[in-house]
């Protein structure tokens, strides 16, 4: 497939202000319990929402670049019944509202205690965050089997699809929220949202291995035989219907060599999991704000390579068609 | 329940594409406007096209085939790309099957062409919107034309009757019978897509002889030991008529 900087830069984005998100309500709930300090007057929650927020939006307009007519985007609420992209289109919302009344909960000081219990005092703010919980992992899901529901994109067609889209934007968003607890000086929930980070780039480090070895394993089930019907093993392709090359030819091809390829999964390997390891494991004890911030960045940049890679790896079996102009 | 669809038979189809053509003139024409075209008499001529003719050469020379395969959307009984539009402008038709798109609807995001395995769907790069064959659906029913005509402009400019269109449902159809009794077969089944078009497989007519069929064992000539020499020299009966 020919990968759309637009459609990296929205499941990136949004990946990143899930996992931040993610990170925002878990570090809530420790200190809520009492397994953490609270985070006291550094507005932690509330700034952490806003640049969640912020990152939803960033996506959100790189998905209308994706669009051939973006004034009709509001049409694509319709058939969430069948169709994935359509339930993405209606979890995003739905997200970016919770996040946003989440952030304005604790922006605004409307938090109070909802529930208690023993010593334990449950707020407001945690019940939002429940629910946009929920609504971010229903985001994660859709987004993830718009990839993997097309059964015929077999790099694609895989449970390890879904599990990477929410390990990898889990793994990036405590990254971003380790580097912000750091920025806000809060050095023990750095090394708790900082542990977790470390923790969730080496659970996707295994489950990126696993889908590359399964990718790189796979069996396509289409052959140009299946594909025009005749039963002879020697089929050569000698036009293909159009001679300045056609959709078919623009959408479905990365039109890289094979190197090309090879060598970002190699810079995606490398960006994604070892650097940001190393520096988060070097900086969350000292809370070296600039070091962590490299470290999501070294991060995001690597994810980015990765879902060019996703893009490009998959084969779209339709290119059995155009071999040869 | 009705299925309109194609047949394609790959026996006759000399791939002429006067099926382009003639699909390209009435649609780029129709109603829905028109199918965009870049630099089409110029250097990389780039355009929108419901149906396309391929080539392929079938085997190793000296024994190989030259197989001309025209391509269009199969109209799928499960068609893949219909769930996947979030808007609901990919349709299929239940009075009859074709599978169509509402331009007024599709927003554009191409992924329905990505649910597609055989790749009959192009996005028209001016109008943004996807499009794909339509059987013709603005002509089959047009009661304004002779009923000859009421058929897909690519069954009319054939010239080989490669091209046959009718419901592939009704089991006394034209196509039906075709497609039983001439082995049509479909693209790509292993997607459980369920093409509504099919393809007609190269036959070849061949019949077995063998040796003793060549030579009649019971020529009475032979039984007499009489060799027949034809008299060359000898006249002939117009030689003695004086007619």
């Amino acid at each position: 497939m020919h990968p759309a900087f637009s459609v990296i830069f929205l499941t990136t984005l949004i990946g990143v202000a899930q996992g931040l998100f993610l990170a925002l309500f878990s570090t809530q709930l420790y200190s809520e319990l009492n397994l953490l300090p609270g985070v006291s007057e550094s507005n932690f929650y509330g700034i952490g929402a806003v640049i969640s927020l912020l990152l939803l939006i960033g996506g959100l307009i790189a998905s209308f670049f994706h669009l051939g007519h973006p004034e009709r985007a509001w049409r694509a609420a319709a058939m969430w019944r069948t169709s994935w992209l359509s339930r993405e289109v209606l979890a995003l919302p739905t997200m970016m509202a919770a996040v946003f009344f989440y952030g304005v909960i604790h922006l605004g000081g409307y938090d109070s205690a909802a529930y208690t219990i023993g010593g334990i005092n449950l707020s407001t703010s945690l019940f939002v965050g429940i629910f946009g919980v929920l609504a971010t992992f229903i985001l994660f899901v859709c987004t993830a089997m718009i990839y993997a529901c097309i059964k015929f994109l077999q790099e694609w067609s895989t449970p390890l699809t879904v599990v990477n889209y929410i390990l990898f934007g889990t793994a990036s968003g405590f990254a971003l929220a380790t580097a912000l607890a750091s920025y806000l000086g809060l050095t023990e929930h750095v090394v708790f949202l900082g542990n977790w980070a470390i923790a969730l780039t080496i659970l996707v480090l295994l489950t990126r291995s696993a889908s590359l070895y399964r990718n790189s394993r796979i069996k396509h089930k289409s052959s140009a035989q299946s594909a025009i019907g005749i039963r002879h093993n020697k089929i050569n392709q000698i036009s293909q219907g159009a001679m300045g090359g056609s959709f078919n030819t623009r959408e479905y091809f990365h039109g890289k060599t094979a190197a090309f390829l090879k060598s970002v999964k190699y810079i995606f390997m490398v960006l994604v999991f070892p650097v940001p390891l190393i520096l988060l494991f070097s900086a969350i004890d000292t809370s070296n704000t600039g070091v962590l911030i490299a470290a999501f960045a070294i991060q995001y940049i690597g994810l980015i390579a990765e879902r060019w890679y996703f893009f490009a790896q998959a084969n779209h079996p339709q290119n059995i068609y155009y071999q040869t102009v | 329940m009705t299925q309109l669809a194609l047949i394609i038979d790959l026996n006759v189809c000399v791939g002429c594409s006067a099926c382009v053509t003639s699909c390209k003139e009435w649609n780029t024409s129709g109603p829905a406007g028109f199918m965009s075209d870049d630099n089409p008499y110029d250097k990389d001529p780039n355009g929108t096209f419901f149906n396309r003719v391929q080539t392929y050469e079938v085997g190793e020379y000296p024994k190989t085939e030259t197989v001309h395969f025209p391509k269009s959307c199969l109209h799928c009984e499960e068609p893949p790309c219909v769930p996947v539009c979030p808007t609901g402008a990919s349709y299929k038709r239940e009075l009859d099957g074709i599978v169509l798109v509402d331009y007024d609807k599709c927003i554009g995001c191409k992924y329905c062409s990505w649910a597609c395995p055989y790749g009959a769907r192009e996005i028209d790069e001016h109008q943004k919107v996807m499009k794909k064959c339509t059987l013709c659906v603005d002509r089959i029913y047009d009661e304004a034309l002779p009923e000859a005509e009421r058929k897909p402009a690519c069954v009319l400019a054939c010239p080989t009757n490669a091209r046959l269109f009718g419901d592939v449902h009704d089991p006394d159809s034209n196509v039906s019978e075709m497609i039983r009794e001439d082995g049509g077969y479909q693209l790509m089944p292993e997607w459980g897509t369920q093409p509504s078009n099919h393809y007609l497989p190269r036959r070849k007519n061949k019949i077995t002889i063998h040796e003793d069929e060549l030579i009649r064992v019971d020529n009475p000539l032979n039984k007499e030991q009489k060799q027949h020499h034809d008299p060359v020299d000898a006249p002939t009966l117009e030689d003695n008529s004086y007619i």
